[in-house]
């Protein structure tokens, strides 16, 4: 392969910035300075060089941070650093929303106008920034778009403030005014991110007795080692050396504990057939991608208890044989990324990372890595490609990651949130672990509230909890007004009426109820909230969320979209029937013939809406509802989304 | 690199397709095993010569204890394995793959196959409305789009992309299978000149920054053009005879001949009609080539033709 690129040179700060991740080019075959020397020696280092593709992302970062945007003299220079042929860095680079290829304002505001804020604000949220600063887009030192959800919104309302130059990078603000917004236009590009107010967390339950996940939550300094260790951090550790790979493996299986993720696989089985596999080397990786709309959980945990991420990746670490692990959060997370760089080197430096975990003769060491705006990246083989430079599509399973994984090794990955839970499961022990929850359903479960309660926030309760029980430790509905639905999971959730409150929060329950616990999503709508403009934006999240690989994702999640809003404008085609039934039929592709969950679930919301009347449909040929069209087209699983519940409460 | 143990060597497998035992080679794959046992399994991405990518879901089998539908192209049968390729699950998939793309990609010069396959699958494109004009697709920004007009439905049309005198682009046509990108890197040429950019609605084939190829790294070897199944790269001449209608296979001959630039011996086949070569193609079964040829025998006929000599 011969390497063309531009034969414009980047500017020096722009190869600063490539050079700050990757070191000095080792010659002029490397971007480097030419010199008489490289004409007269044979080239060598290729192999090297292309070893080093797992920084492309973070080298693209580099980039956008400093310049504001990626030029192509900048991605010439990256790519013969790293010997990658442009066509296809470029194609990685231009799957992420974080990253531009003009020049673009030196700060830019993404500003969420997602499903939560939108619940939470009883409309679009960004509607009102017009009148602040201009349209979408437009705006010279200040410009701000619309963003999907930033993980705030228990504030109901979020940006992520994106600055280039010297001191550029990211901050989050929520919540987020449109007196902020003045602000930042009134500063300009003068704006200090190191300035801004970290955003807080809502827990209300920070401190008490009851809690696990979240007892040190506003208790431990999150930038002190000492203070993690006074509230008994790293105990987990030292038990977990004391009981060996074998000891923590059987507490976990003994535990039942079943990941957070989405797909509650049971996690000692997990680590046991990662710990088994002979190939080496090992890899395990943390998923702190967290991006379903409504999820702010795994933020919490990471801004206020990073330690606790640490401690628990490197038990993984130890027990499967992984001497290397990966943290990879999402890039909309920086005060969570940054936190836990600075728990990872404090951890090094007291030799709980390294060559010789806590004196075991062990050695573990982890690497943060920032997502750059792709929801699609949670999913664990996207996470993976992306973590190796390349383009952020999900592989076909199987192979499986515990046989081929991050760099085609044997890898385990777990949720923050399942992680931390592994060290309650060694903390307490695993029998008495699973005597909290249900049977089926062990230990606590955290659940981010947001929308129309009372009190929105993070909580945790035992698995098995009534829905009624935790919208009530919330607060009920804000001001007391009447429930109209509950959205549970996520955007790939589905949603809940209130004669269903009984439901209890389990996997089992859940199931029963045709529903889904999700990533803990539970966005409460009441009667103020337009459903069907929810559903909309749900619908748009999917269509600009799909990485595009798959046809049934890439033009279905379009033709969704294109059905809502027909039938929201009340310009059926043909007829509402016949909308109806190409929803359905939409439905089924997407669920059966979709590679990854994200397309298997990018109709859950709107079949749901749709049984249980949410959907304003236009009334006429069709009648209200059309519910019987959903769920035919000959699918098997047709019950996925409950029984046929099409009662309509408008 | 895993190995494969020659044919002979290997195990078989049995498994029922449609209710009939089968037996097949192990390795092999669920396509492979309903060919073999002459059931027609629709394919738009899949190519002998290359590796499966599975991205048109067109070829979904059911598979007993599978939640989802299976890509027959890249899954391996295995020993007891139960599969349905004509169930309602399984038609209901494919007539929604061919009519998502049907309504959104010009299929106008696909081959006859995919034109059969969505009459016999009853697809019905139109019912996802008439189709949106052209838009600029090159440089859209990931997660972001503007609102589609409603009632229309959203297409990839857009300008051919004609910058160099060997081939056109014709994204409008573009089904997006991968082939392409596979081809022009480590499944063949190793060129690297384009990969797939974007995501989404919005992902494309593009080379760097959507620069022209003769920018690009393209050394024209049009083993990208080979690989295509709905002409959205097709040969300049092609191109050309097509827009003034003059396009016409049943006047055409087809000859077998070795390319007479080096000694591999690499075999074409001179497209011709009205005594002029019109493409130039290679077999994708031919022992040297595997249907790849380099610029010089895939557009080095000028000289014959005499033109401006």
């Amino acid at each position: 392969m011969d390497l063309r690129t531009t034969d414009a040179p980047a500017d020096a700060a722009e190869r600063a910035a490539v050079d700050a991740v990757l070191g000095p080019p080792e010659s002029g075959w490397f971007g480097g300075e030419r010199t008489p020397l490289d004409g007269h020696v044979a080239i060598g280092g290729l192999s090297r060089a292309r070893s080093l593709r797992h920084l492309l992302l973070p080298a693209l970062h580099a980039l956008q941070e400093r310049m504001g945007w990626i030029s192509p003299p900048a991605l010439g220079y990256l790519c013969q650093r790293l010997d990658l042929p442009p066509a296809e860095a470029y194609g990685v680079a231009s799957a992420y929303a974080l990253f531009t290829f003009q020049p673009a304002s030196p700060v830019v505001v993404h500003v969420c106008d997602d499903v939560a804020c939108r619940a939470a604000s009883g409309g679009d949220p960004t509607g009102a920034l017009a009148g602040h600063a201009g349209n979408a887009g437009s705006g010279a030192a200040v410009t701000w778009q619309p963003s999907p959800c930033l993980g705030h919104c228990e504030h109901g309302s979020a940006a992520l403030v994106q600055k280039s130059g010297a001191l550029g990078g990211r901050a989050s603000l929520a919540p987020f005014t449109s007196g902020d917004m003045d602000r930042l236009v009134a500063l300009g590009a003068d704006v200090e991110l190191a300035d801004l107010p970290v955003p807080l967390a809502l827990v209300p339950q920070a401190g008490a007795e009851d809690t696990r996940l979240l007892r040190r939550v506003g208790q431990v300094d999150p930038a002190s080692l000492d203070s993690y260790r006074a509230a008994g951090g790293y105990e987990a550790l030292r038990r977990a050396i004391e009981l060996g790979p074998a000891g923590v493996i059987a507490e976990l299986v003994a535990s039942k504990l079943l990941g957070r993720g989405g797909a509650a696989f049971p996690t000692g089985a997990k680590w046991e057939a990662v710990a088994r596999n002979p190939v080496r080397p090992h890899y395990f990786v943390a998923n702190a991608d967290e991006s379903e709309p409504g999820t702010f959980k795994d933020r919490v945990l990471l801004d206020h208890d990073p330690y606790a991420l640490v401690e628990a990746l490197t038990i993984a670490g130890l027990t499967t044989g992984a001497e290397k692990g990966f943290v990879y959060v999402r890039g909309e997370y920086p005060t969570g990324a940054g936190r836990l760089e600075h728990a990872a080197a404090e951890a090094r430096a007291r030799g709980l990372l390294g060559d010789n975990v806590m004196g075991s003769g062990l050695r573990f060491d982890l690497e943060v890595r920032r997502g750059a705006g792709a929801y699609i990246a949670g999913e664990e083989t996207a996470l993976f490609n992306s973590i190796e430079g390349l383009r952020p599509e999900p592989r076909n399973k199987p192979p499986y990651p515990v046989d081929r994984g991050l760099f085609q090794k044997p890898t385990g990955v777990n949720n923050v949130e399942t992680l931390l839970s592994v060290l309650e499961v060694l903390t307490l022990g695993g029998a008495a672990y699973a005597e909290q929850g249900t049977p089926g359903s062990t230990g606590t479960r955290l659940f981010c509230l947001s929308g129309r309660v009372a009190r929105p926030g993070l909580y945790e309760v035992a698995m098995g909890t009534p829905l009624r029980a935790l919208l009530e430790l919330a607060g009920g509905v804000a001001e007391g007004r009447p429930l109209r639905a509950v959205l549970l999971g996520g955007a790939a959730g589905s949603f809940v009426g209130p004669d269903d409150l009984d439901l209890p929060l389990s996997f089992e329950g859940a199931r029963e109820a045709g529903a889904t616990l999700g990533s803990g999503v539970v966005v409460a709508l009441d009667d103020t909230v337009a459903v069907t403009d929810v559903v909309a934006r749900v619908a748009r999240f999917f269509r600009d969320e799909s990485c595009g690989q798959c046809v049934p994702c890439r033009v279905g999640t379009q033709r969704q979209e294109e059905v809502l809003a027909r039938l929201a404008a009340g310009r059926p085609l043909h007829s509402v029937d016949s909308e109806l039934a190409l929803l359905a039929d939409l439905d089924a592709v997407l669920r059966d013939a979709s590679i990854c969950g994200l397309g298997q679930t990018a109709s859950s919301l709107v079949t749901s809406a749709l049984r249980r009347g949410l959907l304003d449909v236009p009334t006429g040929t069709g009648g209200t509802g059309g519910i019987g069209g959903i769920g035919s087209g000959g699918s098997g699983g047709a019950s996925r989304n409950g029984s046929e519940n099409g009662r309509d409460d408008r | 690199m895993t190995t494969v143990a020659p044919v002979a060597l290997r195990r078989k497998v049995e498994l029922t397709i449609d209710g009939e035992a089968v037996t097949a080679h192990e390795g092999t794959t669920v396509l492979e095993a309903c060919r073999a046992a002459g059931i027609e399994v629709p394919t738009l991405c899949y190519l002998e010569t290359l590796a499966p990518v599975n991205v048109c879901r067109v070829c979904v089998v059911e598979v007993e204890g599978s939640r989802a539908l299976v890509p027959s192209c890249s899954r391996p049968v295995a020993p007891g394995m139960v599969v349905r390729t004509g169930t309602d699950r399984v038609r209901t998939s494919r007539r929604m793959v061919l009519e998502l793309l049907a309504s959104s990609v010009d299929l106008s010069t696909a081959g006859g196959d995919v034109h059969r396959w969505i009459e016999e699958y009853e697809a019905q494109p139109d019912r996802h409305g008439p189709a949106a004009g052209p838009t600029v697709r090159d440089g859209a920004h990931a997660g972001h789009h503007e609102a589609p007009e409603v009632g229309l439905a959203a297409t990839v049309a857009q300008t051919v992309k004609r910058d160099n005198n060997q081939y056109v682009r014709d994204y409008a046509k573009c089904i997006l299978c991968y082939k392409c990108v596979e081809a022009c890197g480590e499944e063949a040429q190793n060129t690297f000149a384009i990969a797939v950019a974007g995501r989404g609605f919005d992902a494309r084939i593009s080379t760097e920054f959507d620069v022209g190829l003769p920018d690009s790294a393209c050394v024209y070897c049009g083993n990208c053009i080979a690989v295509c199944p709905t002409g959205a790269l097709m040969f300049v001449s092609e191109h050309d005879l097509r827009a003034r209608d003059e396009w016409d296979e049943d006047r055409q001959t087809v000859t077998r001949t070795v390319c007479p630039y080096c000694g591999v011996g690499c075999n074409l086949e001179l497209h011709v009609q009205d005594n002029r070569i019109v493409k130039v193609t290679s077999p994708l079964d031919h022992d040297v080539t595997s249907g790849n040829l380099c610029v010089k025998g895939r557009f080095g006929f000028e000289f014959a033709q005499g033109d401006g000599q």
